[in-house]
């Protein structure tokens, strides 16, 4: 460590410019888009998971993105407003976080065998945050330019059929254990950074928040892997109609 | 007699046989390279590392270097990585580890030889860093008049942050001060911590701002929490982390000029 700078007067005393307020920005934005990151992917899961309800249900909440029930017709461009907030927070939040990533080979190897020495759960996590997080560069990517140009290719049917016929699928189970792993810990590091969530002791604290991070993200794994298996079955019977749009039961009747 | 909580071997039981690693390398002597040692010991009962590496150095190799002063977990000069992590060898007992031990000095300090390392010419440079004294406006200080009254909360708050014996185990588990030589450590953040809660120190948050506002500062710290889970002192490390990180955000986002001393 070396020392800043070298002091005839006690610096708090002196008179000087004063330090740059910009570390602690970037740092409570790295925090925050981190966490409207994570919040909307709880959504996010939610709304993909309506498919398990039922294919009428899927197509509602999709009919609702795209404005269907407040202005009587679909209007996709709804969704690529929402995708194109959502990838300038993901941008922001990539370049936040990339200034914590190791800068060179030397702190790489550093850090791991530190990490191999130590055996230290949080420690560990740290790397499969940094790992996820770079995957998730390119996987988020290109999900997010699919859903920006093609924001009218999502329902019963045609999200299906791009999981299956288009073989969307494969990005969409690594990126589901990327995300689901990213979330989880970075929301457990971000309560324990800014001691949000604090219980009487800090031991106490921290085992809440391990039992409450596994446990979400158990959850949202199943959910998503339950979720992921439908659209592909889905998809799989579909095959054949490809293309085809989903009609839901009640409009059936109306609908050649 | 004081009963141990520890599960000690029993006087009659055959004891275990030790096998300590040492990390050895002298850099006063480099043409020696750093080298792995094996010593073999009984374990005796009660026995604590630094019971252990004495007896080595006392029956085996008197060349062998560690540091120690108190034996009792307050001076933190027996700091060294035992099987991985930094802990202090006169409060680990050999009972709480395995028959194979490897030892290895404090990564992040200057060696001075084996397990031996100098915290203390870190911990000055960072106490010279974060200006880790009181810091008072009157110039004069009237040394027959009564010292301020403080509320005893407030004064047990503050020693409950003093306990720190500075021995490097916080730095040492770190990740990013691993990575990173010039990140400022938990421990100069619970140094600062203890002087924000001392009326008599009266600096404001800007100032603290100039000295651990940045990368190399709280804002480098990426919340590992090894420093909380190894300090042997149990220091509420997380806590304070957390404590000044949100302090030192607000003067970040506060926009004032913080209004410096002058």
């Amino acid at each position: 460590m070396h020392r800043k700078a070298e002091l005839a007067v006690p610096a708090a005393m002196a008179v000087r410019p004063r330090s740059s307020r910009m570390p602690a920005q970037l740092d409570v934005l790295q925090s925050a888009t981190g966490v409207v990151l994570a919040l909307f992917m709880w959504g996010h899961m939610f709304f993909v998971a309506s498919i398990l309800v039922s294919k009428d249900f899927m197509w509602a909440v999709t009919r609702m993105f795209e404005g269907y029930f407040f202005f009587g017709r679909s209007y996709p461009g709804v969704v690529s407003t929402l995708v194109g907030g959502i990838l300038l927070l993901f941008v922001a939040h990539a370049a936040l976080a990339m200034r914590k990533f190791p800068a060179n080979y030397q702190q790489y190897r550093l850090f791991m065998s530190h990490r191999a020495a130590m055996r230290h759960e949080d420690t560990s996590l740290w790397v499969v945050q940094i790992a996820t997080g770079f995957a998730l560069f390119f996987l988020v990517s290109i999900h997010l330019y699919q859903m920006l140009m093609h924001p009218g290719d999502i329902g019963p049917y045609a999200s299906s059929d791009r999981v299956w016929s288009g073989r969307w699928w494969p990005l969409y189970l690594v990126m589901l254990f990327c995300v689901e792993l990213h979330g989880g810990i970075g929301l457990s590091r971000v309560a324990a950074k800014w001691g949000w969530f604090a219980s009487a002791t800090a031991r106490q604290t921290r085992r809440r928040l391990k039992l409450l991070k596994w446990g979400v993200t158990a959850f949202l794994l199943a959910l998503g892997l339950t979720t992921l298996a439908a659209y592909m079955k889905i998809g799989h019977e579909h095959a054949a109609q490809a293309g085809e749009r989903y009609t839901p039961e009640q409009y059936r009747s109306v609908t050649p | 007699m004081i009963e141990s909580p520890v599960a000690l071997p029993a006087e009659n039981q055959t004891p275990r046989r030790l096998r300590i690693t040492v990390l050895r390398y002298n850099p006063a002597v480099p043409e020696q390279l750093p080298r792995l040692q094996t010593y073999e010991l009984d374990e005796a009962v009660g026995m604590t590392l630094f019971i252990a590496l004495g007896e080595i150095r006392e029956t085996q190799d008197p060349s062998l270097q560690f540091d120690f002063v108190c034996r009792a977990g307050i001076c933190g000069s027996c700091a060294m990585v035992i099987n991985g992590r930094p802990g202090l060898a006169c409060r680990t007992l050999t009972t709480q580890l395995p028959e194979t031990i490897a030892l290895a000095p404090l990564p992040g300090f200057a060696l001075i030889g084996d397990l031996s390392v100098d915290t203390g010419k870190w911990m000055r440079a960072m106490s010279e860093r974060v200006e880790s004294w009181l810091h008072s406006h009157d110039v004069e200080v009237d040394l027959d008049r009564a010292e301020a009254r403080m509320e005893p909360e407030l004064a047990e708050a503050i020693y409950e942050l003093d306990r720190c014996i500075e021995c490097g185990c916080c730095v040492a588990a770190c990740g990013t001060a691993r990575m990173r030589e010039d990140f400022v450590g938990a421990v100069a953040v619970n140094k600062l911590a203890r002087f924000r809660l001392d009326p008599r120190d009266q600096r404001d948050d800007a100032d603290y701002y100039e000295v651990i506002g940045d990368d190399d500062g709280i804002f480098g710290c990426m919340t590992l929490l090894a420093c909380d889970d190894v300090c042997p002192k149990n220091l509420p490390l997380m806590t304070q982390l957390a404590y000044m990180r949100r302090k030192m955000a607000a003067v970040g986002w506060r926009g004032s000029d913080g209004a410096n001393h002058s």
